[in-house]
């Protein structure tokens, strides 16, 4: 399963998937490959510990991006109207870990894709109809409802009012316009039910088709750079935007029809409960929903629109963000933050040194590189993002947040590198000379430690730079789409914490690093 | 007698201004050679050429005979001590780090630099509870004494002090140039030492070379230069220092 709608949350979110093992194996250069595991571990700890019996009858999970939550919301609110009393934990991973939780019984129901149970929980790879899928479901004591009526697959849009003038309605019709430029996501280019196969089954004939970021594809549409994009085919952004889904009239796509797995041995009441919802959720209605969700950042309300409820205040559910696994969340970010920041200061660091020490010899190359880091530290973090993300081995990716970071951290250390290193008076660089010690020797055991406070005060200025992004290491990460919910406590108080965290330990650095003779 | 260094038609300018014209110089192996002359006459320049602090535009420098050129200065170094004014410590290692750093990547042995240093110790008069010590935490006339145990520890061929005594208070002074005058006997030490004054040269100086605006006046003993004065310089410069001591 891997319905990437907000690609930075869902990478690690569903890192246990088929998805992102390929993603791995794709990328030689991996440097960051193991966060999303890394993560995930960290992630199920606290899970795994607020395991204990619920009140409710009937427990709901959903996984970790809008649409999942949102038909957790009407699961919860269809099974009170029923008189049940449920419970919805929301977000709680992908789908190893709802899968997981259904089976051991910490959930009794959740959202999933039909396409998803096939391939990635039991594992095959032809198309069994429904009853085939149930019947295997069952052997695991898992029950399935009938599709709820929309089927959240990739699909290829286009805008509204281009479609109509070339008169484009299927994906057949492509056929006839191959000076249409298409943009799709880089992970639809890869996917093995993606382009290239696509491509040959409808004979498309377009040459020109370019990898693009999901979040911008959308803007390149709007200002025409590209006529035609991948999308979901329930993706909120297709109606704020004016978009048509193209028919996939050679049905290349699997079906991923919504459904609820829910365990055999949940209270019969409330399976009856759930039947009514097969069917009466098509396309258009989820699209809606889903836009609802993405505007007003709160799930229940955008359930509510499907019982036809007016704007009702979110009353007993309170926001939806702000859940029972609150520590399990400030948990998880705490560690992200320390991953990236410590990560990307790391690479500041090796960078950071040699650069100073070759900057501290002056001349051209030396005022070069001052000159570089000096100009990275002015672009604006968005501008620096805006060129990162394009950037195919970047993307909306920890990468680019380590990326990103680490430039930032560049300069104070190569600066400080560099100053430290030429305010060691002359006399002593020439005393270290006339000894007659090697020049390796003379930087290692004589400059570096001579220049090492101030080298030291850089790295701690560039560790507040990397730190502070709290501010920067979300946006980077999960403000470029619009699904995720990071409240203010999920980022301050880590950021708070941290810094404390950091000026301790640094603390602690310069007493180790720092010689006693240029303490006293 | 013989060369230990020989320079041949030195020179070093910095852009127009010229801080050594072509010299001609030999100092002599066992003795003590002082550099003396008004400050900026080129005799620290003249010093830093020996060492390769700085390169020499033209000319030839020898040590024991053999050229010194960039690819064998840093063997040679090693058979250089060099101390200067400000006695050039290292303030993150220790006064005994200090000491045996140089010891230590030429690859001594424990024993041998443990016994060595124990030596330079009693030859310098340094109290070896202080080799803890970092530079920061000693007088500056016990930061003299160890820069002189560093630059000694390899058992120099050659020692140059550029102002060792300089920055220091006249009792201090007064006992390190005993101490160093003694050292230097018992060693048999080549020495170059760079002066300004007249009294410290006449006390160490076997030979002393008179400088000014770059060129050597005149080279001699003490005596010489006071009674046989190569020119109206050499004789101004002898009673002004004569001056301020018979005040």
């Amino acid at each position: 399963m891997n319905r990437i709608r907000n690609p930075g949350t869902q990478e690690t979110a569903e890192s246990g998937s088929q998805e992102s093992k390929q993603a791995n194996s794709r990328t030689p250069f991996c440097l960051v490959s193991w966060l999303p595991d890394f993560l995930l571990i960290f992630s199920c700890i606290p899970f795994f510990l607020i395991q204990s019996s619920s009140a409710a009858d009937v427990v709901i999970g959903s996984k970790k991006f809008t649409e999942s939550y949102v038909l957790g919301e009407i699961a919860k609110r269809t099974l009170i109207n029923a008189g049940i009393l449920a419970e919805h934990r929301q977000g709680m991973g992908g789908t190893i870990i709802l899968w997981q939780a259904l089976r051991g019984g910490q959930i009794d129901t959740y959202p999933e894709y039909t396409g998803t149970i096939t391939q990635e929980i039991l594992k095959r790879d032809d198309a069994p109809s429904l009853e085939q899928i149930r019947e295997s479901l069952a052997q695991f004591g898992v029950g399935m409802t009938e599709p709820l009526g929309f089927n959240n697959t990739y699909a290829l849009v286009m805008r509204g009012s281009d479609a109509q003038r070339l008169g484009v309605r299927t994906i057949s019709d492509l056929r006839k316009h191959p000076e249409l430029k298409i943009g799709l996501t880089h992970e639809f280019l890869d996917r093995q039910d993606g382009w290239q196969p696509l491509r040959e089954r409808y004979a498309l004939p377009q040459q020109n088709v370019v990898g693009i970021d999901h979040a911008l594809g959308y803007a390149a549409l709007a200002n025409s750079s590209i006529q035609v994009k991948d999308a979901y085919s329930t993706d909120a952004k297709v109606e704020q935007n004016d978009l048509v889904v193209l028919e996939d009239d050679l049905q290349f796509f699997p079906k991923y029809e919504a459904v609820f797995l829910f365990r055999l041995s949940m209270p019969a009441n409330a399976i009856a409960a759930l039947r009514p919802l097969q069917g009466t959720l098509d396309e258009k209605r989820m699209i809606r929903l889903n836009a609802e969700a993405e505007r007003t950042k709160n799930y229940t309300k955008a359930a509510d629109l499907y019982f036809n409820v007016g704007a009702r205040p979110s009353g007993d559910s309170g926001p939806s963000y702000i859940s029972e696994s609150f520590p399990h969340k400030l948990a998880r970010w705490t560690l992200r933050h320390l991953q990236l920041a410590g990560f990307s200061l790391l690479l500041s660091v090796i960078f950071g040194i040699p650069l100073g020490i070759v900057a501290s010899r002056g001349g051209p190359i030396g005022h070069a590189i001052l000159g570089f880091a000096g100009i990275v530290q002015t672009i604006p973090s968005l501008a620096l993002l805006a060129l990162l993300v394009p950037v195919p081995f970047f993307g909306i990716s920890a990468r680019t947040a380590i990326a990103a970071l680490f430039l930032y951290g560049l300069l104070p250390i190569v600066r400080n590198t560099s100053s430290g290193l030429q305010d060691i008076p002359r006399s002593l660089r020439e005393s270290a000379i006339a000894l007659g010690l090697s020049p390796i020797t003379r930087l290692w055991e004589i400059y570096l430690p001579m220049a090492s406070r101030s080298i030291l005060s850089g790295i701690k200025t560039s560790a507040v730079i990397n730190i502070g992004p709290a501010t920067l290491g979300e946006p980077i990460l999960s403000g470029l789409n619009l699904n995720d919910h990071a409240t203010i406590l999920q980022g301050a108080i880590p950021a708070a914490l941290l810094a404390l965290l950091v000026q301790w330990f640094f603390d602690l650095l310069d007493r180790v690093l720092i010689p006693k003779g240029l303490r006293l | 007698m013989s060369a230990l260094v020989q320079l041949v038609d030195v020179s070093k300018r910095y852009g127009d201004a010229a801080a050594l014209h072509a010299t001609t110089l030999s100092i002599e192996c066992g003795k003590t050679t002082v550099l003396i002359g008004p400050s900026g006459c080129g005799k620290s320049t003249l010093m830093r050429l020996i060492i390769r602090l700085i390169e020499p535009d033209s000319g030839r420098i020898d040590f024991s005979g053999e050229p010194i050129n960039s690819e064998n200065i840093e063997s040679l170094r090693r058979r250089i001590g060099y101390v200067i004014q400000e006695g050039g410590l290292f303030p993150h290692l220790t006064a005994g780090a200090n000491v045996l750093l140089m010891a230590r990547h030429v690859g001594k042995s424990q024993e041998e630099m443990q016994k060595q240093l124990l030596d330079l110790c009693e030859l310098t008069r340094f109290s070896g509870n202080l080799l803890p010590r970092y530079p920061v935490e000693l007088s500056g006339g016990q930061r003299q004494r160890v820069s002189l145990m560093r630059a000694l520890m390899l058992s120099p061929e050659l020692l140059l002090l550029d102002e060792p005594l300089g920055a220091l208070d006249p009792l201090v002074r007064a006992s390190l140039q005993k101490d160093l005058k003694e050292i230097f006997a018992r060693l048999g030490q080549t020495v170059l030492f760079v002066t300004h004054d007249l009294a410290e040269a006449t006390y160490f100086g076997d030979e002393i070379v008179l400088m000014n605006e770059g060129r050597v006046v005149q080279i001699g003993t003490a005596t010489d230069l006071r009674d046989k004065p190569a020119n109206a310089f050499v004789s101004e410069f002898i009673h002004a220092q004569r001056g301020i001591a018979t005040l």
